[in-house]
């Protein structure tokens, strides 16, 4: 039988999280790196056991720590992440030009194959990549020059906090970024072109349709089906077919198309998973009601899971790296939330169970298998 | 000279010192020496000091040595002498911002 690991990074530290394949009795393990911000933690795809995580602090800066044993023991890993050239400036909060700043790495995206390449997102958003096991970081600086100067940060910072690599491609790449939008490579990341059209953004920007600036929230897609992506959207849910060169809405009967993460079920291509929250100034769930909502249609038509979830006197938000899908046969999804609350679902999301209740604010959540 | 360092407690933890760490500082002892020999010793703490493009304190960290913030004194003035003969620590120090 299967070991189920899941990583969950916190306000105050990384916690491990593991159960069998029922998914029922947990253990938990933590927390690593106590008192830090661990913003991810992840592990790569060709040796689970290699496990890499971001450790950050307001007072003592970026840290990058590696495990080659699953997270037993950690070693410090380069932590010096440098732009490439001159660093340049892009829009602040007032529409004045702000020069660029490297804050902390919010995501990172492990090879497919390769356990020492990783690439990291980061905030001042830019990407970066080692190809040694994280001891020393390059930027891609070609994504930075599509139009840097009009992004511009959004409430938690301009961040690069999405990157899909495509099976199959390692050519092409998306990234997406708050708030500058998604943006596509063709060549292993060396230039980059935005794919933002069919976005509208309103009441962010004055150009509703502009080529860079809406703040896009998360994007995921199906290995199987490189070509479709979903979108979750400041407000909007959304998803393209040819692989986000024109994007279209399918918030259909969402309660609040405003959210964070969005993921897609490990065996169905077209049944995804939303959290609705009420609005960008409130950052709850709508009726303090926790629903994850699934559309088995790709959109448009939605439906609340509910069974086992808080339906009354909740206010917990769940952020953009804290819902993701394990790829067992009945597939898990697993969520986390601002309250410190890990939740998994081991049957697609007809029923839910929280595996911990009471961890520091959640910032992100992944899952491995471990044979 | 033999210097003491007094880390934060998130430093030590991230240093694996459970106290203050004695270093071997070449004269004149100033602060970017010690700095600069901190993070030979502990390369783990590159960067969550100083910066590590431009080796400018962190805006959260201080310098105090002998009841004084030495955090924005030159860095290549001397340090007193109680922190040269290793009777008083030099102490890095997070601000403090936790209410």
């Amino acid at each position: 039988m299967a070991t189920v690991r899941v990583l969950v990074g916190t306000r105050k530290g990384a916690f491990i999280l593991t159960s069998d394949e029922r998914r029922r009795d947990w253990t938990v393990d933590g927390p690593h790196f106590a008192g830090w911000e661990i913003y991810h933690i992840t592990g790569t795809p060709s040796d689970p056991n290699r496990i890499y995580a971001s450790q950050t602090s307001g007072w003592f800066g970026q840290v990058m720590q590696r495990s080659s044993d699953g997270g037993k023991t950690w070693e410090a890993a380069g932590n010096d992440f440098t732009y490439n050239g001159e660093a340049g400036t892009h829009k602040w909060y007032d529409g004045s030009q702000h020069p660029w700043e490297f804050k902390r790495v919010w995501h990172l995206e492990p090879s497919l194959n390769d356990p020492d390449s990783v690439y990291a997102g980061v905030e001042d958003a830019g990407l970066f990549q080692t190809r040694d096991g994280g001891q020393t970081w390059q930027e891609l600086p070609g994504l930075r020059a599509v139009k840097g100067d009009l992004w511009q940060p959004g409430a938690g910072g301009m961040c690069l906090h999405t990157i899909l690599l495509t099976p199959g491609n390692p050519n092409r790449m998306f990234v997406a970024i708050s708030a500058a939008g998604a943006f596509r490579s063709d060549d292993a990341g060396q230039t980059w072109r935005p794919v933002n059209e069919g976005l509208r953004s309103d009441y962010e920007l004055p150009d509703a349709e502009a080529e860079v600036g809406h703040c896009v929230h998360s994007i995921a897609m199906h290995p199987s089906r490189p070509e479709t992506l979903f979108m979750q959207k400041h407000w909007d849910v959304m998803r393209s077919d040819n692989g986000g060169d024109l994007w279209r809405e399918v918030s259909g009967n969402l309660p609040s198309d405003f959210g964070f993460p969005i993921a897609v079920h490990a065996h169905e291509p077209e049944t995804i998973y939303v959290v609705p929250i009420l609005s960008d100034s409130y950052h709850y769930p709508p009726e303090g009601k926790l629903r994850v909502y699934r559309s088995r249609t790709g959109g448009e038509s939605w439906e609340a899971l509910t069974d086992g979830l808080p339906q009354e006197n909740c206010y917990v938000n769940i952020l953009r790296n804290a819902m993701t899908v394990d790829t067992l046969e009945s597939c898990g999804i697993y969520v986390g939330t601002t309250g410190g609350q890990v939740y998994v679902s081991a049957d697609a999301g007809d029923h839910w169970m929280a595996i911990v209740r009471d961890l520091p604010p959640v910032l992100s959540v992944e899952v491995q298998l471990l044979p | 000279m033999r210097i003491q360092v007094a880390l934060p407690t998130h430093l030590r933890t991230l240093a694996g010192v459970s106290g203050p760490v004695q270093l071997d500082v070449v004269e004149p002892v100033s602060q970017r020496a010690v700095l600069d020999a901190l993070e030979a010793a502990y390369p783990m703490l590159r960067g969550t000091i100083r910066d590590p493009a431009t080796k400018q304190r962190r805006a959260f960290v201080r310098f105090f040595a002998c009841g004084e913030d030495l955090s924005d004194e030159p860095l290549d003035r001397p340090l007193p002498d109680e922190v040269v003969t290793g009777k008083q620590p030099y102490r890095v120090i997070g601000a403090m911002a936790g209410g």
